[in-house]
């Protein structure tokens, strides 16, 4: 049991800038990001030998390792469900490492999602389940899917908007510190969260990621060769995907408890092979596509009991000493949403000590993907 | 298997396979599991499959049962009575079609008698009522709704719902 713990270690990170618009395509954003990730680990091209990112990226391997002049490959995969990926992504790469396959490994994701088509625009490709169960009623976007479990969830628990503006503020004041975050220099205010428009009532503008073009990269390599690295290491010390008993994808309206989702899946596996648990937290990177996936995961993850999410983030718990300083760097939110790779990069740099908004002395950090979603989870430490 | 009707007819012209309706509005795209719903959703009958075997119902319907594997399945007819078990108001940006009815209403009916059935479906004042016919101030989690069924442009019917107590 627990053979991966600790074994590998994210030796390199890299990222494009940040835009709603940039000029270059998704195969070039992803070669600079990851060259910029094994040049931050001081790691020739030519000794990658391990892929790993999400079945939504559109440059394949063959792509990448002609480009960046990989050598021999020995493995590759690819992780489902759009941002309940990322963190599958690294999982797959170190269980491959640990056992052998392979010994560096790339992930990345690149998206021009900020000036490219909406996924949920396609009329004619729309999938038969479930999607002929909901778009016919005009349920269409992921926000409105989302805003559904929301309101229920503000019923059953009490949740407030002010909840959600909680997670809305924390993004946005982090991106402030955090010059390469699209909303570096936007402020936000709980006022105008109250007043902004509508998206899906009960979501607001503010409860809704960027759309960004951009692209991400780390390297994963064994704990042993991430020692003599340029940086310390980032160890993976602990990982899970999630699957949960009848579960339904974003629109998990159809089994006994809807408000149970991924997370808790997810979370379960990674505190049984962890040495610590969620109260030795020092900072988390949750997945922010939407503010009320936060509550849902600080319930999931075991920072607090079943409904207890929102009134979790009152009192500053989300921001720099507060119990649980949340998405350092901005985000999905307010940093970008590149399907959620740049919290894993962050909470490599959180462990470094090179945060804009470092947390200090932190050890641990929880790495989130998509709630949901399918999804998956690092707990990463120094 | 008992009563499975025939694929809609899915040729080149036909709506569904447009997949939108001669409104714009989306239709739905049945897979080889769910056409029976829109077969009896076309007659007026609202029906959820469950297991020939153990009797117990799913929803979306899939080709076996996950509790007793049974691949044995029947539709069985609802009373179509219900209650809002959450709802969303969608605002722009959307679809064109959609964009002209927002804000609308997405509601998700828990239905009377299998509370983990829920069917997302819209709250309007009559079955040929369009989306937005009901002013979302009056729609509550826990109100009770009734079924009736709408034939939209392209000749496909779908259930709506109706507040017992508007
Ligand atoms: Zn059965």
């Amino acid at each position: 049991m627990a053979a991966l713990k600790d074994t590998t270690a994210i030796a390199g990170i890299g990222q494009t800038p940040f835009a709603r618009r940039l000029p270059s395509s998704e195969k070039t954003l992803a070669c600079q990001a990851i060259l910029a990730a094994l040049d931050d680990a001081g790691i020739p091209p030519s000794q990658v030998d391990a892929f790993a990112s999400y079945t939504m990226e559109e440059t394949d391997e063959v792509e990448i390792a002609k480009a960046i002049g990989a050598g021999d490959v020995t493995f590759f995969a690819k992780a489902g469900y759009g941002g309940g990926g990322s963190c599958a992504t690294v999982a797959h790469l170190a269980a491959a490492i640990a056992t052998g396959q392979a010994t560096v490994g790339v992930a990345w994701r690149s998206r021009k999602r900020g000036s490219g088509p909406r996924p949920w625009r396609n009329t004619t490709a729309q999938l038969p389940t479930p999607a002929q169960w909901t778009r016919p009623y005009g349920l269409l976007r992921p926000v409105d899917e989302i805003a559904v479990l929301a309101r229920r969830y503000m019923h059953e628990y009490g949740a407030t908007r002010d909840h959600f503006c909680n997670v809305a503020l924390a993004c946005r004041n982090r991106a402030h510190q955090n010059p390469a975050a699209v909303m570096h220099d936007r402020p936000l205010t709980r006022e105008a969260y109250m007043d902004a428009r509508w998206i899906s009532e009960p979501l607001c503008l503010f409860d809704n990621c960027l759309e960004t073009d951009g692209a991400l990269a780390c390297v994963v390599v064994p704990a042993d060769r991430a020692r003599d690295c340029r940086h310390p290491p980032v160890y993976v010390h602990s990982a899970a995907q999630g699957l949960p008993a009848q579960h339904h994808g974003m629109v998990n309206y159809w089994n006994d408890d809807p408000l149970t989702g991924p997370s808790w899946t997810a979370a379960r596996h990674l505190w049984k092979t962890a040495d610590f648990g969620p109260e030795d937290v020092d900072v988390a990177q949750i997945y922010d596509a939407f503010t009320p996936l936060i509550p849902l995961s600080l319930e999931g993850y075991g920072f607090c009991g079943r409904g207890e999410g929102a009134a979790f983030t009152e009192g500053g718990a989300l921001e720099p000493g507060g119990r649980l300083p949340l998405n350092t760097a901005g985000g999905g939110l307010s940093e970008a949403y590149v399907h959620g790779f740049n919290l894993i990069n962050e909470g490599v740099r959180q462990l470094r000590g090179h945060s804009t908004a470092q947390v200090p002395g932190a050890t641990t950090c929880l790495v989130t993907a998509g709630e949901g979603v399918p999804t998956s989870a690092l707990l990463l430490r120094s | 298997m008992s009563p499975t009707p025939p694929m809609p007819s899915m040729d080149s012209t036909s709506s569904i396979m447009q997949g939108t309706t001669d409104n714009g509005l989306l239709a739905p795209w049945p897979d080889e599991d769910g056409a029976p719903f829109w077969e009896f959703a076309a007659r007026g009958e609202l029906r959820v499959q469950g297991c020939a075997d153990c009797h117990r119902l799913r929803f979306p319907p899939r080709p076996c049962c996950p509790h007793c594997q049974s691949f044995g399945s029947e539709w069985r007819r609802m009373t179509g009575r219900g209650r809002i078990w959450s709802y969303a108001v969608p605002h722009p940006p959307l679809l064109p079609a959609y964009a002209e009815l927002a804000p609308y209403n997405v509601v998700v009916v828990e239905l009377a008698e299998a509370p983990h059935i829920r069917l997302v479906g819209n709250v309007v004042t009559a079955s040929d009522a369009p989306l937005d016919s009901v002013d979302p101030a009056l729609l509550r989690i826990g109100a009770p709704v009734r079924v009736a069924f709408a034939e939209l442009a392209g000749g496909v019917t779908v259930p709506r719902w109706l507040l017992e107590r508007p």
